[in-house]
């Protein structure tokens, strides 16, 4: 038996064709706006995989440093890494910050780290760790720092000594990594006037200034401009031990507050980007819907454009059965070549998004899916008018 | 004589309900006879069309009788289950345009009837073929449609009809688009093809170049067909 459907697409393909690459065009903002979506995600729980922390001490009563402020003691560390289950401990600043290199400016989040310890970068794509106490520097490649080159954060220039890959903010910012001291100086340090200004008020203030009690001044002075602030002390816990026990141990004893990394990501994905989430999710209803009004729009037109043959297809005995799988199969003929089409022009124009686009195969699936029960539903607009063809409609001119 | 190849007695539609119902068929009798050519002329809104439906079995009757051969498709209500497939089987139509497929070629519009009616596809190409042979347009059986001239799109609108060896063919206006060379060409096929398939032709027609062409009319005034001999001038 002949296919009619493939008959008909063959008698028009260049209309059939230029219909489809539409629709996947449209497929294809439909999958990237999933894939942007899919990559925040992706980012956050590459962040949290960058630190290599099984648990998150934090500023009692918050939810961290990426939600509100979290300002911890830089020694807190002491005390946790006494406790059971705890392997190693490594305090750690972030900030996200705009760093300047060369005439322009490049957005990162910059994490304080101590050497050794959690939070120190993993896998190096090129050149070596930090090993100096002092302004050295390991970059994403995604900042565009070259191995060498010196970037100006705040007040100082760091050299970058070395590179990361697939290493972002929760925001999608790259990151760098540079020494805790640098970081907390970086961080919570006044700048030159505010310090003069600051020290001006102490050396006028009668009762740090006293006549005859010399080293007051200074002791004071000292400790405004030093600062002993990190973010959250990240922990590695030992092997065969339970992060949640740890975190509950933790917050039991210490007077601080623990995450274990699956409710940090929690915190992340499920609160913090919430919002872009429902966002990214309407925007996907939206563009499903536009899609099937497009599909059912094009199957209605084509099947306009055919009545009279549709009505001698009856007339001759045709059944309704048959004409009915014609429509259906040049729906979802449009559904599968748009879906190759928006596929493959997702992964095309991906990597030039600004932010990370992450396509998974079982987004692709489902969206396959998706668009093969639009074209269902689309089709049926046009059956629905097909099958109210009156053969009668042949006869009389 | 034979026995007809189809066979009308008192046969009536009516549109509508109540006082607002239009009596479009008012007992109409008719009896055409296998490999025969009759016209059916009448002017418009006579009932042409709407006897050509019943006769195509689009549209039911009212009531009275139409019997195909020795079987009786439409009795007062009553009708045959299947008059989809009694209509690919067993009637064939040509239109006042060809409506061919545009997106088949010649063959595949010939050979979609015996492919509905349950034959392989060589077997219906075969057939296809035999009847755009017939036709003189086997050489254009390739074609597209959009390929063909009008005339041969007619030929091949004929084949169409003719693809299943139906025992009824009816005509819808089929010179209307013609000149009368032409017209007269499309006659002298109908004729050709009655006797060869041995097929009752129902020609309905306005077109005075061919109605002196038949040996037998059916005229129809008000819903009603009265039988007139032709002229039945020749066609050579």
């Amino acid at each position: 038996m002949i296919n009619l459907a493939v008959r008909d697409v063959a008698h028009g393909i260049g209309r059939y064709v230029a219909t489809a690459v539409g629709l996947g065009l449209l497929i294809g903002v439909t999958l990237t706006m999933g894939g942007v979506y899919r990559g925040m995600s992706d980012d956050a729980r590459a962040f949290l995989r960058a630190t290599g922390a099984d648990v998150w001490v934090v500023q009692q009563h918050t939810l961290g440093p990426f939600a509100e402020a979290s300002t911890l003691h830089d020694d807190a560390w002491r005390s946790i890494r006494g406790l059971p289950g705890v392997a190693a401990v490594g305090n750690a600043t972030f900030l996200t910050t705009q760093v300047r290199y060369g005439e322009r400016w490049v957005r990162v989040m910059v994490l304080g780290f101590e050497p050794g310890r959690p939070g120190e970068p993993g896998y190096l794509v090129d050149g070596r760790p930090v090993t100096r106490s002092h302004y050295e520097a390991v970059a994403d490649v995604q900042t565009g720092f070259r191995l060498g080159e010196r970037v100006r954060i705040r007040r100082n220039e760091y050299t970058v000594v070395g590179l990361t890959r697939r290493m972002v903010s929760q925001a999608g910012d790259p990151m760098m990594f540079i020494p805790l001291r640098d970081a907390q100086e970086a961080q919570f340090l006044k700048d030159n006037e505010a310090i003069v200004n600051d020290r001006a008020r102490l050396a006028a203030n009668p009762r740090v200034n006293r006549p005859g009690v010399p080293g007051v001044l200074e002791a004071v002075g000292e400790l405004q401009t030093s600062n002993r602030s990190v973010n959250a002390v990240l922990v590695r816990v030992a092997p065969g031990a339970d992060p949640a026990e740890v975190a509950a141990n933790i917050k039991r004893w210490k007077r601080l507050q623990a995450f274990t990394s699956t409710e940090m990501e929690e915190i992340l994905v499920g609160t913090l980007i919430e919002r872009s989430a429902r966002q990214i999710g309407l925007f996907l209803a939206i563009l499903a819907l536009v899609s099937v009004a497009i599909v059912a729009f094009i199957i209605y037109t084509m099947t306009l454009g055919k009545l009279k043959e549709i009505a001698v297809l009856k007339l001759i005995g045709t059944r309704n059965r048959t004409i009915a799988a014609m429509i259906l199969q040049e729906a979802l003929g449009l559904g599968v070549i748009g879906f190759l089409i928006g596929r493959i022009s997702a992964t095309l124009w991906g990597p030039l998004f600004p932010r990370h686009v992450l396509l998974l195969v079982e987004d692709s699936a489902r969206g396959f899916g998706v668009t093969m029960v639009a074209c269902v539903l689309a089709s049926l607009v046009g059956i629905r008018m097909a099958l109210r063809v009156d053969p009668a409609e042949a006869i009389g001119g | 004589m034979a026995e007809p190849a189809i066979r009308l007695e008192r046969l009536v539609k009516r549109y509508g309900e109540g006082p607002a119902a239009v009596e479009a068929l008012k007992g109409v009798d008719m009896a055409v006879y296998p490999g025969e050519v009759v016209g059916l002329i009448g002017p418009s809104g006579s009932g042409k069309t709407t006897l050509l439906k019943c006769l195509g079995a689009v549209i039911e009757p009212t009531a009275g009788r139409m019997v195909l051969g020795s079987e009786t498709i439409f009795d007062d209500g009553w009708k045959v289950r299947d008059l989809r497939a009694l209509r690919r089987d067993r009637i064939g139509f040509i239109f006042q345009a060809p409506y061919l497929i545009p997106f088949l070629d010649a063959t595949d519009n010939v050979a979609l009837l015996p492919m509905l009616a349950g034959r392989s596809d060589g077997e219906a190409r075969a057939r296809a073929l035999e009847v755009l042979g017939a036709l003189d347009v086997a050489h254009r059986a390739a074609a597209r449609i959009a390929e063909l001239s009008g005339g041969e799109q007619q030929r091949v609108s004929i084949a169409r009809a003719l693809a299943n060896k139906p025992p009824i063919v009816l005509a819808d206006e089929p010179t209307a688009p013609l000149d009368s060379e032409r017209a007269l060409t499309v006659v002298r096929i109908l004729n050709r093809l009655a006797t060869e398939y041995h097929a009752a032709i129902i020609v309905v027609t306005h077109d005075e170049k061919i109605i002196p062409t038949f040996r037998r009319i059916y005229r129809i005034r008000d819903g009603r067909t009265v039988e007139e001999p032709g002229e039945g001038r020749p066609l050579d």
